[in-house]
This record gives structure tokens, sequence and C-alpha cells, in this order.
């Protein structure tokens, strides 16, 4: 089912708005991810798409028919909900079922599907619990049973996975993955974990106080940061920082980081003024950096801490006043306190203006890369 | 010698406690266990009005057994009580659900229950002149001006339905009694359990039955046996509206006990009467208590 907000507004009180003119539009069998910071109103959209809440203005469309005064009950949604919503009365087996009692689905093919659902989410050996003789993730895993064993039309997760172990998590993840694909289903998950956002929705809508500041597939998020705020908000360690200056002059843009002067060879578009010197922050992910002297731009620091990871080490350098991460090989004898230089390629660095916290750069790299940008130091 | 010795350290170890469950204990015994000493003591004895007690061992009880009244004042009181208390509990989860759930507004629904509450802040008496005017045999009286509406004769409710009329009046005031408990109760259902009902698909009906139900079920046995034993002791509606007639015809036990003891002065007779009052009344309590299993309600606090 294609779903579509348009100019939605939810106002709790007077004062302001929860969701300020939201507008995004989820295809017939795509997986969105919902993230952004604690309280930017990711539940409060997920609930008017349920229909607990009706939106104070802006229309709500389902395949194109409009559904702002559609009962929670007409619309054949399954959700997890936050705080799992499970019925404290009854048991796990009948917890799972109550969305097909519901649909008067026949005691027996009732139960054999509430049973295989919880198969699915490993709790086939605790259908006689009670939700309070439950703990957090197998509480967590029932509700994500009963959103899905109707086989809804739209699924509504809100942080499904939140209370899982790591293996768990993965497991649920490639489960809930496998269902949304094989039956279609429209998928909307609200998560805190960036790596799940990334690996398992089409597409990541990031949302701030209320508005939608970037929505697109993963990569583009990742590679593309609309703004500074989007850029530290996606990847994990996140993108360094680097406070700096770009100076445009007769069409001429250069940029400072240390002691490096960076030549962007005329190429800015979205710089208006032509002879002005703008506060920027330079970003670079941790993934980007390597140690050594061979690429554009080189970065002299200290090590300030060393933390093993497993597969690698990350490394927290201090240059100049700011502090940056970086992942070096496990075998590399790196020492608290040694000096390091640090290397990275131009394309891989995000120039955003320090007020606006607009990226100066995104269109210039995104469209072909590094014949763009010369270094000249 | 080991034994007193170990007495004397328990007497010790728990002094404190003992002392302060003192007042309390006193005051129980007092005014619980007493007066029902006394009405069984009582129940033994041919005490009239001359307030002597002379033994006349089982004499009462084989009175009751043959008094002519006894038939249907039994009849009346399983009617009564058994009436009343549909009332009082459906009812109650009635107004309960309509100020707590279906009224989403808090200060609508305080209102409403505010406004079923007043009965039971006014005197008995106000409460019942109230129900006296609705039921007056005048053509002034509430029923039969309305009846007069619709040109219908003015009818005596009061002596040609005297236990409709009873059961009416306290089924209304007790009623408010259930309804407190249970919208507080319905208060306290967490409201993302109603969301997760209505996103699986439950209909008005179905949350009621599914969620709220099991969820006060505790509550709604309370109610049923608090107003269950406190219908079968109580009778100044019924003494103010009827006095328990025509003849015997609203009379219920409680009343009874109450007409002999202080109307024809047989103390005697009316403690017995009430002695098998409270015997029902325990009788009643313990089948509750098993039925119900009182036990797990009373002993864990269940926060669910
Ligand atoms: N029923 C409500 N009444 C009043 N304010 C509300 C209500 N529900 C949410 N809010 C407010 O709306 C804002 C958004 O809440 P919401 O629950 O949507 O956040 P969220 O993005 O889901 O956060 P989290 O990640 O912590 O779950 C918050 O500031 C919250 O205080
Ligand atoms: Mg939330």
């Amino acid at each position: 089912m294609k779903i579509e907000l348009k100019n939605i507004c939810k106002t709790f009180n007077k004062q302001s708005n929860t969701i300020n003119n939201l507008d995004m539009t989820i295809n017939d069998g795509e997986f969105v991810a919902l993230v952004g910071p604690s309280g930017c109103g990711k539940s409060t959209t997920m609930l008017m798409i349920a229909g607990i809440y009706k939106p104070t203005s802006g229309n709500l469309y389902f395949d194109g028919q409009l559904v702002n005064d559609l009962e929670p009950k007409d619309r054949n949604i399954g959700m997890v909900f936050q705080s799992y919503a499970l019925y404290p009365h009854m048991t796990v087996l009948d917890n799972i079922a109550f969305p097909l009692k519901q649909q008067k689905v026949p005691k027996e093919e009732r139960y054999e599907r509430a049973k295989n659902a919880a198969d699915m989410v490993h709790l086939g050996h605790l259908l006689d619990r009670k939700p309070s003789q439950l703990s957090g993730g197998q509480q967590q895993r029932v509700a994500l049973a009963r959103a899905i064993v109707k086989k809804p039309k739209v699924l509504l997760l809100d942080e499904p996975m939140s209370n899982l172990d790591a293996r768990l998590k993965i497991e649920m993840r490639e489960e809930i993955s496998r269902i949304q694909k094989e039956l279609g289903i429209t998928a909307i998950m609200v998560t805190h974990d960036q790596e799940e956002a990334m690996t398992t929705a089409d597409r990541v809508a990031i949302m701030k106080e209320g508005e939608l500041i970037q929505y697109s597939s993963p990569m583009e998020l990742y590679n593309r940061p609309k703004n500074y705020f989007v850029a530290q908000f996606i990847g994990n360690p996140p993108m360094n920082f680097l406070k700096s200056q770009l100076a445009v002059k007769d069409g001429k843009c250069q940029f400072y980081i240390n002691d490096t002067t960076v030549d962007l060879n005329n190429h800015l578009p979205k710089i208006k003024s032509h002879n002005s010197i703008k506060d920027i922050y330079a970003g670079i992910r941790p993934y980007d950096l390597k140690l050594g002297q061979k690429g554009d731009i080189t970065l002299d620091g200290v090590v300030s801490l060393v933390e093993p990871t497993g597969h690698s080490k990350m490394v927290n350098v201090k240059v100049g006043d700011d502090r940056i991460r970086f992942f070096a090989d496990p075998l590399q004898k790196i020492e608290r306190g040694s000096k390091i230089t640090l290397t990275a390629s131009i394309s891989s660095i995000h120039l955003f203006d320090c007020e606006s916290g607009e990226n100066l750069t995104a269109e210039t790299i995104g469209e072909g890369q590094d014949n763009k940008l010369v270094i000249n130091s | 010698m080991k034994k007193s010795k170990f007495l004397i350290n328990g007497m010790r170890k728990h002094s404190l406690p003992w002392l302060m469950l003192a007042p309390f204990l006193i005051l129980i015994v007092i005014f619980f266990f007493l007066p029902i000493i006394l009405i069984a003591v009582n129940a033994f004895t041919d005490m009239d009005s001359a307030l002597q007690w002379t033994f006349n061992g089982i004499d009462n009880f084989k009175k009751m057994l043959l008094d002519p009244n006894m038939p249907e004042i039994l009849k009346n009181t399983f009617i009564y009580v058994f009436f009343t208390l549909a009332i009082n509990v459906l009812f109650g989860l009635v107004l309960g659900l309509l100020t707590s759930y279906f009224i989403q507004k808090e200060s609508v629904g305080l209102l409403f229950r505010t406004i079923w509450m007043l009965p039971r802040i006014s005197p008995p008496v106000v409460y019942v002149l109230l129900w006296l005017w609705f039921f007056d045999p005048s053509p002034y009286g509430i029923l039969n001006s309305l009846r007069a509406l619709v040109d219908l004769p003015p009818g005596e409710w009061l002596s040609s339905n005297p236990k409709t009329a009873i059961v009416l009046a306290n089924g209304m005031i007790g009623a408010s009694f259930g309804m407190i408990i249970f919208s507080s109760a319905i208060k306290s259902i967490p409201e993302n359990l109603f969301q997760a009902a209505k996103v699986d698909g439950a209909s008005q009906w179905s949350i009621i039955q599914d969620i709220i139900i099991p969820a006060i079920r505790w509550p709604l046995m309370f109610v049923t046996m608090w107003q269950l034993l406190s219908l079968l002791t109580s009778y100044e509606y019924i003494l103010l509206l009827t006095g328990g007639g025509p003849m015997v015809e609203s009379e219920v036990l409680s009343l009874y006990s109450y007409h002999k003891a202080f109307e024809s002065f047989e103390y005697g007779y009316g403690s017995a009467v009430s002695l098998v009052l409270v015997v029902i009344a325990l009788g009643f309590s313990a089948i509750i208590w098993k039925v119900f299993g009182m036990k797990k309600m009373m002993g864990t606090s269940r926060v669910e």
C-alpha cells in the first residue's frame, strides 16, 4: 500500500507543532526507516499513520485514498508499540492470536498461525506465559509476532528490536525483511540503531524537531548528507568535524585545514557572494582517514585514546583544538601520546556552513567526484 | 524453665508491635466482636422491654421456623439482594465505562461522576424523599405526572410495586459506589493497550470485553462482595421508603430484625433473626472467598 503524508501537522498543545508540515511518500512494498533524536516526533508520526492520532491539519492517503477519518481497526495495520503494549491478562499465545480473533479467524487456524508466528520469533516454548513473566526482549518479540501474524498491508515498527541482544537483533531483522519482501508489506520502522536503518531500509527518513530533514537511500544519506545535522547524525562513529574557513575570492575557492590550503578550483555553486570568508566545518568520516602522508591532505595530531573494537582499532586523535577519530589496523602499533600524521583524499571531505549547516559540497562532489576538486598546497 | 524464658524473650521482642496495635485491637474488640457476641447471647434469651435476660434455649429459632411471615421475608430478601446487586454492579460498570472510557474528556467525566455521587453525600432522608415524591400516588407525583403526559391513569406505586421501588432506590444509590471504583480502575489501564487493541482491529465491544473487564476483575469482585454484604445487612432506605409494607411485601430480614427488636420490643427474637443474618453473611463471604480466590486478591497487590 502506498502511503502519502501531505502537509501533515500535529499539535498537542497550542504553543508549538510537534509535527510540522510533514510531506512524505512511502511507496508500495517499500521499507522505510525513520530515525531522529529522541522526542523529534517519530512515534507521533507512526501513531498518526496508524490512525490513533488524528492530524491537526494535512492529509493522509493510502493508495490515493484519503484516510484521515478511517478508524485504526479498518486500516489493516500491524504495529509494534515502543512500549510493547501487550495485553497483561492474556497468555503469549492469546496475545499473538488477538488480531486474528478480531478478524474472526476460526479458533484452530487462529492458534495454528499464532504458533507459527511465535516460532518465528523463537518463542515457541513460552506460549502459556503471561507477559509479566517474560523478559523485556521476550516481550518485544511477542509484540513483533502479534504485529505480523495477520499479515497486514502496513507494518509499523516503533523500535521493534531495541531490547534484543546483538545476535537476536540480526536474526529478527532478517526475518522481518524476509516477511516484508515476501508479502509485499509496506513497512516503516523507527530505530535508534543506524546500522539497522542502513541495512534493512530501502530509504531512510531523518527527522528533527518534527520536520523531515532528509529522505533518501542509505548510501546517499551516508555519502551526500544534506546538512551538518544529517552528517553528524548518520554514521557510527560519527563524522569528524574540523573547524575551518572557506575563502571565496575572484571566483576562486579555498579552504584551510590545519596548515594545508585546499583549492576548490572554482567549483562551489552554493555560494552566492563572490568575495567573502565563511566559517565552515570540514567533515571527514573516520573510515576515510588513513595513517601516512600519501593522500590529498594531511593532518598532524597527537593520539589521545586507543580503543580496540576487534577487527580494528578506533583511535582518538587531537588535531589542533579538534578531536577526531579514525580506524587503524589492529596490528599497527599506536600508543597514547605519540605523534601521528593522517591523510585523506579530497573527495571524502564535506564542507558545511557553520551558520546554516548546509552542505556546501554536496552537489559538486556528488556529480563527478574527484576530477572537479584539485588540490593545490 | 527454658520454655518460659523463651516465651518472655519472645514477648519482649514483639512488645513494641503489640503495644502499637493495642488501641486498634481494643477498638476492634469493643465495636466489632462485642456486638456479635451480645447478639449471639441475646438470641438465646427472651429479652423484652423489661430488659431481662432469661435463657430460653432455642425457643427463638423454633419460633422463627414457625413464623408465618418468614417464607415471604426470605423470598423478599433474596429478590431484593439479587436484583439490587445486579443493578449496583452492572449499572455501576456502565457508568464507570461511560465516565472514564467513552467520555475521554476528564472534566466532563468528573462532572458526571460528581452528579451521580450527590445522592451518596446527601442524607438518606432527603434521597428517599425524592423517591417518595417520584412514586407519590397523587397526580402530582413525578411518575404519575409523566404518565399523565401520555394519558395514562395515575397509580399507587409504593403499594402496588413495593419491591420494585426498593430495588430501584437502592440500586441507583448503590451504583455510584461501583462507578467510582470501576472508573478509577479503568483509568489506570495504560492508554497504549487501547491503542494496540484498536490497531489489532478490535471493536468497542471487544475492547470492553477483552481488555477492560479482565483488567478490572478484582475491583468487580470486590464491589460485588462488598455490596452483597451491605445489602444483606442494611435496611435504612427500605425503612424510610416503604417501611417494609404494605404488610410484609417489602420486608427483608434485616428490617424484620429491627422491627422485632425496636417496634415490638422482642429483643431476644430480633437478635435471633440478626444472628441468622450474620450466619448467612458469613456463609456468603466464605463461598465468595473460595470461588473467587479472595486470598490471591488480598495477598499480593496486582499491578498489571
Ligand atoms: N500524547 C501527547 N501529549 C502531549 N505531548 C506529546 C504526546 N505525545 C508526544 N508528545 C510530545 O511530542 C514530541 C514527540 O514525541 P514522540 O513520542 O513522537 O517522540 P519520538 O521521536 O518517538 O521520541 P523517542 O525516540 O524518544 O521515542 C515530544 O516532545 C513529546 O513530549
Ligand atoms: Mg518514540
